[in-house]
């Protein structure tokens, strides 16, 4: 069962913060994402999230905006991601959900998508477009092949759509910490932004977990803003670890440790 | 059967909808409701036509066109003069409806994504006479393009700020006017320049921009006596065309034509004809025929046009498409520049390379008419701005 994947890492942390790790398959390379993958988890990722790169990703900050563009140009598509995903799951069981725009799957077929996503051994979807009210393109085939659909809440959520995205929702919840596109910011803009909407995040969504995002570069941040939900999403901290080591010969030593500090604190 | 399009969520028939990320959906909904408000206000309305009149100066004449008429000695042509509104094309009826939308609301920031610089100079212009602050962002490579109307807006007391991401184009403006607008969404209203974006965009800038169809209907009645038989409009987004067809969707008799940027031809890989190479997808928040790759990327798309130059197209028009109510053919960039030559020289008229595109059709459409007909023509905005361009073919 896909989804058990994501369900299992959320009861066995107990009171852990789980952390999520998100990077942009084919970024760097398309041929080092799975090691990559397999390397966050080593270090303490409890969860990926796969990016499938898009042209005109619009929930995006300059640092996604980067690496989506590097993935493209290395030919990095849809079915390239499913042997990623292929290749992860021969010696690796930690969830994978897939982030991304619509647009590459309605033109890749929807109905072929999800099944071979399940195939690969996929889990879950973020789809940044697609807020509820479109759902109605993808939500049968995330049930027919028990499969995640995550959505997102921001600040300016509402109360009652909160609990309609919760009711949604499955695998958890995707919290946007700040109004804004996604890429590493200031920890007390991050922090002050969770601060004021958190209650309502926690009185509405009762059905998920809850994972915290956007602006998270630090084990402090990281502390600090998903004090009392489930746990933290990294993405563009994470991608500009990458940049600045990769192609360096200690690149994925220096990603490793990038991890395991987000995750434990510094390691002295 | 009556048209009634869109539906409450947003769809013209399997186009359109709301592909947008969560944080804009309150503001969506915001404008929903302030949107629906002001149809039912007196007040807004009359506000609207009056700043029309006196600021954008409408009524826009329908001029007969003689000489092209006795050129190809068949129907009558008439052209209907956006050119002549303020700031020298239609989409300040636009940029005038949602300003003062956007004052009711009590936003006070205005941002703006523009092309060729058209819908950039008159949100600009609207800005600046409301006294309102305003950020247009435009692809680096349109900024040199079109320098002239980038001195316009900054004179006009906008910001203009050169978008470097992607192709530098006006997708990557509207790219980057969107992540401005989930940044800032609280205090700021984007005006969208065409009948595209999340609903309800699409309906919104079609309702501001009718006045063009309405004015035509009356104005040719007077005229005439009785509705054209054809009109023709340019399609980039789809603005200017929207405007004039949808006061004549549910005239059967009426045949609605829209004319796309073909570039260096439609199969020549350097094209803007979305319906006649494109696939239905989402971009920049609703369904719609897109130009994209084979991996479901969108395409760089080419026009001759900064205003054409546009991988999208509206969904309405993509709805009218499908239900083959408008037909859509595509003109080259060669045909367009024929286009601009005819009607200088023909009419004393220096149309917009946009319009040009239109125009060059009635080589194609004149020969299949007869006289007693009418053809109506969206002459949607002036050519001062591609003197560049077209003085190089000149």
């Amino acid at each position: 069962m896909p989804s058990e994947r994501i369900h299992t890492v959320f009861k066995n942390s107990k009171d852990k913060s789980v952390m999520a790790m998100f990077i942009t398959a084919g970024y760097p390379e398309p041929v080092v994402t799975a090691d990559l993958v397999l390397a966050l988890e080593e270090s303490g990722a409890d969860i990926i999230e796969l990016g499938m790169p898009f042209s005109d990703p619009l929930a995006d900050g300059p640092t996604i905006q980067y690496s989506s563009e590097v993935a493209i140009e290395k030919g990095t598509d849809l079915d390239m991601i499913f042997s990623m995903v292929r290749e992860i799951r021969q010696s690796s069981q930690i969830p994978i959900v897939l982030m991304g725009y619509i647009n590459p799957i309605l033109h890749y077929g929807v109905d072929e998508f999800f099944s071979k996503a399940a195939e690969s051994g996929v889990d879950g979807f973020i789809l940044p477009d697609v807020p509820v009210e479109e759902t109605g393109l993808v939500e049968e085939h995330c049930t027919k092949y028990d499969m995640s659909l995550i959505h997102l809440v921001a600040p300016n959520t509402t109360d009652s759509r909160m609990k309609l995205i919760d009711s949604k929702s499955n695998g958890f919840v995707y919290c946007v910490s700040v109004t804004g596109v996604t890429g590493a910011r200031d920890g007390d803009q991050v922090a002050q932004s969770v601060d004021k909407f958190i209650g309502r995040v926690k009185a509405n969504i009762t059905k998920n977990p809850v994972l915290v995002g956007f602006g998270i570069r630090t084990h402090t941040d990281a502390m600090r803003v998903s004090s009392g939900l489930s746990g933290f999403v990294v993405g563009s901290a994470l991608i500009d670890t990458i940049r600045k080591n990769y192609p360096n010969s200690d690149w994925l030593d220096q990603v490793k440790l990038f991890v395991k500090t987000i995750k434990y604190g510094s390691q002295n | 059967m009556q048209y009634s399009s869109p539906t409450k969520n947003g769809y013209f028939g399997k186009f359109g909808g709301k592909f947008v990320p969560e944080i804009l959906i309150p503001a969506l909904e915001e404008l929903e409701l302030a949107y629906e408000a002001i149809l039912k206000d007196s007040s807004f309305q009359e506000e609207f036509l009056d700043l029309l009149r006196e600021y954008v100066g409408r009524p826009t004449p329908l001029t007969l066109a003689e000489r092209l008429t006795d050129h190809y000695g068949k129907a009558k042509i008439y052209l209907k003069r956006e050119d002549l509104c303020h700031t020298g094309a239609h989409k300040i009826n636009n940029t005038v409806g949602q300003v003062l939308l956007a004052r009711r609301m009590g936003k006070k920031r205005i941002i703006a994504e523009t092309g060729a610089g058209q819908h950039g100079v008159a949100t600009a212009t609207v800005c600046a006479k409301f006294g309102m602050e305003c950020v247009v962002y435009m692809g680096a490579e349109d900024t040199e393009r079109q320098k002239l109307n980038v001195d316009r807006m900054r004179l006009l007391g906008a910001e203009v700020r050169p978008v470097t991401s992607g192709s530098q184009t006006l997708k990557d403006a509207t790219n980057e006017a969107i992540r401005d607008w989930v940044t800032n969404v609280d205090d700021t209203f984007y005006i969208i320049g065409s009948v595209v974006g999340p609903h309800p965009y699409p309906m919104m800038v079609r309702d501001f921009h009718r006045i063009i169809g309405d004015e035509t209907r009356k104005q040719l009645m007077e005229k005439e006596g009785k509705l054209p038989d054809y009109v023709i409009a340019c399609v980039g987004g789809g603005s200017n065309a929207m405007g004039i067809f949808y006061p004549f969707i549910d005239d059967d008799t009426v045949r609605l034509i829209g004319v796309e940027a073909a570039g260096y031809g439609v199969e020549s890989g350097q094209t803007a004809a979305t319906f006649a190479k494109g696939k239905p997808g989402v971009l920049h928040g609703s369904l719609s025929y897109l130009l994209q790759t084979t991996q479901g990327q969108i395409a760089l798309a080419h026009s001759v046009s900064a205003g054409l130059d546009y991988p999208g197209v509206g969904p309405e028009h993509a709805h009218l498409h499908d239900i083959k109510r408008v037909q859509y053919v595509p003109v080259t960039d060669e045909e367009a520049l024929r286009g601009v030559k005819l009607t200088s020289s023909m009419e004393g008229i220096i149309p917009a390379l946009e319009t040009a595109h239109a125009m060059a059709f009635l080589d194609t459409l004149m020969p299949t008419t007869s006289s007693g007909e009418i053809v109506v023509i969206n002459c949607s905005g002036r050519g001062d701005k591609d003197m560049a361009t077209i003085s190089k073919f000149i």
